[in-house]
């Protein structure tokens, strides 16, 4: 049987999108939220396999960089960090919910049923308009690199919105520290005021000490 | 069967994104969990968008996923930092047991 690239790439789409698909229905159903975390790494590992697969090495990069380097690690500082006894993902055997006879199981199992026949009508319906290949924006500079057509397109007609996402994780950032900043009473810390505005009368003492009685400093 | 096209890649995003809804439905112990779910749903998107992308040639598709991977990193922490507080403040962070507005 001769085995050519297409079908390569078709049997790589499909071990990746299993691991990709077993991995997010783990990161739900999972007890222990660590392996939730673990989970959600391996989902954005496939993923971003995939994206380098079908040609947007950049972005796939990006992916592994900001969610498995970065959101991943926030997520895991974040569980270890609360009460992990308490974190118990047990969503089929609540007491309050047996309690309370609650009805979320087969409405949550309904209402995303309903939303994923939906996207398959959707995607086994819809035919692009014929006049959008004459609107599309070719990549720029065919013999380049992903990330080389990706930053002149990004530096050029989109630095307004680059801009503003660079403000955005500011904002993010300034919000995080403002809400987690928690001011603690009795430390001792440097105050530049003070330190700025000492003077040579209030700061120097000249002492006579007299002999074999010494001085008291701290006063 | 081998032959991968749009389709394939549309159709695995779908069912991420519904796994992503169910993991926001179903989910009634932890608020990370939930948190992670609206992950998913946002790297569905990312799929959509990056497909799309790549098989029509057009680069924004691309761009318009960088910028939802900063807005989503700027989520996730704003997100964890109220949910540090939160259990800070409520010594909680169980879902069932969030009902101060008794919603």
């Amino acid at each position: 049987m001769l085995i050519d690239d297409r079908m390569i790439q078709g049997i790589f789409f499909y071990i990746f999108a299993l691991i990709a698909i077993v991995s997010a229905i783990m990161v739900t159903v999972s007890r222990n939220t660590v392996h939730s975390v673990f989970f959600l790494i391996l989902d954005f590992v496939s993923i971003s396999c995939l994206f380098i697969m079908s040609g947007a090495e950049f972005l796939g990069m990006i992916m592994l960089i900001v969610y498995v380097g970065a959101v991943a690690v926030l997520f895991l500082f974040v569980v270890m960090m609360l009460n992990v006894a308490q974190q118990e993902n047990e969503w089929f055997q609540s007491k309050k919910s047996k309690e309370q006879n609650s009805s979320h199981i087969p409405v949550g199992f309904l209402i995303s049923t309903i939303i994923f026949f939906e996207l398959i009508v959707v995607i086994g319906g819809w035919k692009l308009k014929p006049e959008i290949f004459s609107n599309l924006k070719p990549e720029v500079m065919l013999g380049t690199t992903n990330t080389h057509s990706i930053g002149s397109v990004l530096y050029t007609d989109y630095i307004h919105l680059f801009q503003i996402s660079g403000m955005i994780l500011l904002v993010s950032m300034i919000g995080a520290i403002v809400l987690t900043y928690k001011k603690r009473v009795g430390l001792k810390r440097q105050s530049y005021v003070r330190q700025i505005s000492r003077e040579k009368i209030s700061g120097v003492e000249i002492v006579n000490v007299d002999k074999n009685k010494g001085v008291k400093i701290d006063v | 069967m081998f032959e991968i096209n749009l389709g394939h890649y549309l159709t695995l995003s779908a069912i991420i994104f519904t796994i992503g809804v169910a993991g926001i439905f179903l989910n009634r112990k932890n608020i990370i969990v939930i948190l992670m779910s609206i992950e998913l749903i946002l790297l569905a998107v990312n799929i959509n968008l990056v497909s799309f992308s790549v098989f029509l040639g057009d680069l924004t598709g691309q761009i318009f996923t960088l910028f939802i991977l900063t807005v989503a990193a700027a989520e996730a922490a704003i997100g964890l930092a109220i949910i540090v507080v939160y259990f800070r403040n409520a010594g909680t962070i169980r879902v069932e047991e969030i009902d101060k507005l008794k919603g």
